[in-house]
């Protein structure tokens, strides 16, 4: 263990736990606002890392294919919440969580039957593919630089809209009380449709950066989704802030588990036990996290609802 | 009613006696392997190599026409068994073969077995049925997962590594291959990670790694992974520190194809190559690539092997696939041309075989491909069949 690996470490944490906060600050406000558990919140990740992947491949950029998966995406979000997601605000959970997840179902199938089955290719920009020297003797992949920096500035913008527009005040209501913020003459309707489309384009993002560093699959959405749901759970529902702390703390535990982890396995049990053992132990620890939050916070780190 | 009942039951009865003593009048094959997920250029290659084989015989499998139905095992233990229950039960295939990932293959095993239907595998070759869980019903036209990493360590021995640090997915295979490994490379290692089967995002990894001062690094991931992860350990510089060697697996056209130009020089080991020498490869590879338009891999020239097998196996059986001790005897004299070269089986059904070295270079034509440096073990038997007891 050195200072350098330390560091890289940090980096990946961060640059895991940003591509999360993408996807919780979406659903947790979905969630936290519209009182809506949407499953189908990784189909929008899915889809846009397709879309992305699929118009950068025909115009050969990445930006461009960047730019107009987010926003065909975001349109896919509003054709989405007009047409079926709207219907389901007013059912009880149950009802909510069958239909999404039958929204899943489908948008999996549906990518199959236009993509196929198998992962497709997607490049990250030329520019970005090699490695940078931080410091002397300490180089980072540039592309993993350029997601936590991309990151970092939607975190950014998305903290400019919520506390400093007079929409971010009507979602900042709507999750604190929805019944208050709707007799105090919101726009309810328009502002759900609004706030699923964001999501909807932050999904797009999260996929589009991912997408040359992992695959683009069908059933991408559902693994990352799970996650999403940890980091909202143990950030506290309807809450940005819980989210992007959460997804940060998900992202440094799952680093830090899979490097200590079994070094810590390794020095007590000797290295085959630490084969055996390490890697299930350190896939399981963002769970045990989650947890513990729930058993000290049940209302998670930063509850919005007094 | 009732005497024509009894007459059509002593009808079914008489035609399921004759069933067993004539020959069959045509041979299903189960083909469950992985064709989704990042694993799928894997399962597809298999799977056309397989078919290419039916199509060389024209369609047929032994001198009867050939039926293969291929399924996706979706990489889940769970759904690979469902299919291969409707496979074994519905289609009442003769043979099962295709999966490429030991951890389905451990699933789906038991089920074939006790049906005492033959699976033939084109891949996957975990150590669980090399030793004392060795079962007739089993035979494997591709490699014991260990064998492969046996000659990569004793490269890597070789060429005088002090540092290496390994790198494999958490399942079966996973364990076999750097088990493999490490039973032939005597040095120091620096680190031995085990990752999720379906990980994609090796930064953690690959920080581990330039911190473990490891002077050459050897992984076997498969498929997706291993694009990935080559892809990764590129845009890290971390090329520039150590030696990357694999197994055939990572670092085979499927690979290739999607990594490119930085797949140049690195070393793996397989039990074939495509530009091997013999008649029935050369025939093989013209084929593949005029069908397909790619070079095959291992994994199709696998599948094109138990398809060999089968139809080898039949014929010298003429044809009865009913008389499943007179199969077994067939299958066990391995009556086919590997696209390998010399090919038998060992008491455990697992190959006894030559083990190459490929490096990855730019060929005469301007593509980047592998190319056969020589011959690592010859006439190589795994390190589990002592174990086989092999029931007769």
């Amino acid at each position: 263990m050195n200072g350098i690996l330390v560091l890289e470490q940090l980096l990946n944490s961060l640059q895991f736990g940003l591509m999360l906060f993408l996807l919780a600050a979406g659903l947790t406000l979905v969630f936290g606002i519209m009182d809506m558990i949407n499953l189908a919140h990784g189909s929008l990740y899915m889809i846009g890392a397709y879309l992305v992947a699929t118009i950068a491949g025909a115009s050969g950029s990445f930006w461009i294919g960047l730019a107009g998966g987010v926003a065909a995406t975001a349109l896919a979000g509003v054709l989405l919440e007009c047409t079926v997601v709207r219907r389901l605000y007013r059912r009880d959970h149950l009802s909510q969580v069958l239909g999404t997840f039958a929204i899943l179902l489908m948008a999996n199938e549906g990518v199959r039957m236009i993509w196929g089955s198998q992962p497709i290719p997607m490049a990250m920009p030329a520019e970005l593919s090699g490695p940078v020297e931080l410091l002397p003797g300490f180089t980072y992949p540039a592309y993993r630089l350029f997601i936590i920096g991309a990151g970092l500035a939607v975190a950014l913008l998305l903290y400019v809209l919520v506390t400093r527009t007079r929409m971010g005040m009507q979602v900042r209501a709507g999750a604190s009380n929805r019944e208050m913020a709707q007799a105090m003459g919101a726009d309810v309707r328009r502002l759900f449709t609004a706030l699923f489309a964001a999501g909807a384009g932050l999904c797009a993002v999260a996929g589009g950066l991912l997408g040359p560093l992992l695959a683009v699959q069908v059933g991408m959405g559902e693994s990352i989704l799970i996650l999403a749901f940890v980091v909202i759970v143990i950030g506290g529902i309807g809450s940005i802030r819980g989210a992007l702390l959460g997804a940060l703390l998900v992202g440094l535990v799952d680093t830090a588990g899979r490097t200590v982890v079994p070094i810590l396995f390794g020095m007590l049990m000797g290295p085959s036990a630490a084969a055996t053992a390490g890697p299930a132990v350190a896939s399981i620890l963002i769970y045990v996290l989650m947890a513990a939050v729930l058993f000290w916070k049940p209302q998670g780190l930063f509850p919005v609802h007094g | 009613m009732h005497a024509s009942l009894r007459l059509m039951t002593a009808a079914a009865a008489l035609a399921c006696l004759a069933g067993t003593a004539q020959a069959a009048d045509k041979i299903k094959v189960g083909l469950l392997t992985t064709l989704s997920g990042p694993g799928s250029a894997l399962g597809v290659d298999i799977r056309d190599g397989f078919e290419l084989a039916v199509k060389h015989s024209g369609g047929q499998l032994g001198g009867l026409p050939a039926e293969v139905i291929v399924a996706d095992d979706q990489m889940s233990p769970d759904a690979a068994k469902q299919t291969a229950d409707r496979l074994l039960k519905r289609e009442k295939v003769d043979f099962m073969t295709g999966i490429v990932f030991s951890n389905i293959m451990l699933a789906v095993g038991q089920p074939v077995f006790q049906s005492k239907t033959f699976y033939i595998s084109a891949n996957a070759g975990p150590s669980q049925y090399a030793g004392a869980q060795c079962n007739p019903y089993f035979f494997s036209a591709s490699y014991q997962n260990d064998t492969i990493d046996e000659a990569a360590g004793k490269v890597v021995q070789a060429r005088g590594f002090k540092k290496v640090a390994l790198l494999a997915p958490n399942y079966p295979a996973g364990r076999d291959h750097l088990a493999g490994f490490k039973r032939f490379y005597e040095g120091e290692v620096v680190m031995e990670d085990y990752t999720q089967l379906n990980q994609l995002d090796y930064g953690a990894e690959l920080s581990k790694l330039r911190a473990s001062g490891a002077d050459a690094v050897f992984v076997f991931l498969p498929g997706g992974l291993g694009v990935n992860f080559i892809k990764q350990f590129v845009g890290a510089g971390l090329n520039q520190e150590m030696k990357l060697f694999a197994p055939g697996f990572s670092a085979d056209e499927d690979v290739i194809r999607a990594v490119g130009e930085p797949m140049l020089g690195i070393f793996n080991t397989s039990q074939w190559a495509h530009d091997m020498n013999n008649a029935a490869n050369k025939r093989f590879v013209t084929d593949f690539e005029k069908e397909y338009g790619r070079l095959p891999t291992m994994y199709a020239s696998q599948g094109y092997d138990a398809a060999r097998l089968i139809d080898g196996a039949v014929r010298k059986a003429g044809g009865k696939v009913e008389d499943k001790a007179a199969l077994r005897a067939a299958l066990e004299a391995a009556p086919f041309e590997s696209v390998r070269g010399a090919f038998k089986f060992d008491v455990n059904h697992y190959p006894v075989q030559s083990y190459y070295l490929r490096e990855v270079v730019k060929d005469v034509k301007g593509r980047i491909t592998n190319k056969l440096v020589g011959p690592v073990l010859e006439n190589h038997a795994d390190a589990y069949a002592g174990e086989c007891k092999m029931p007769s």
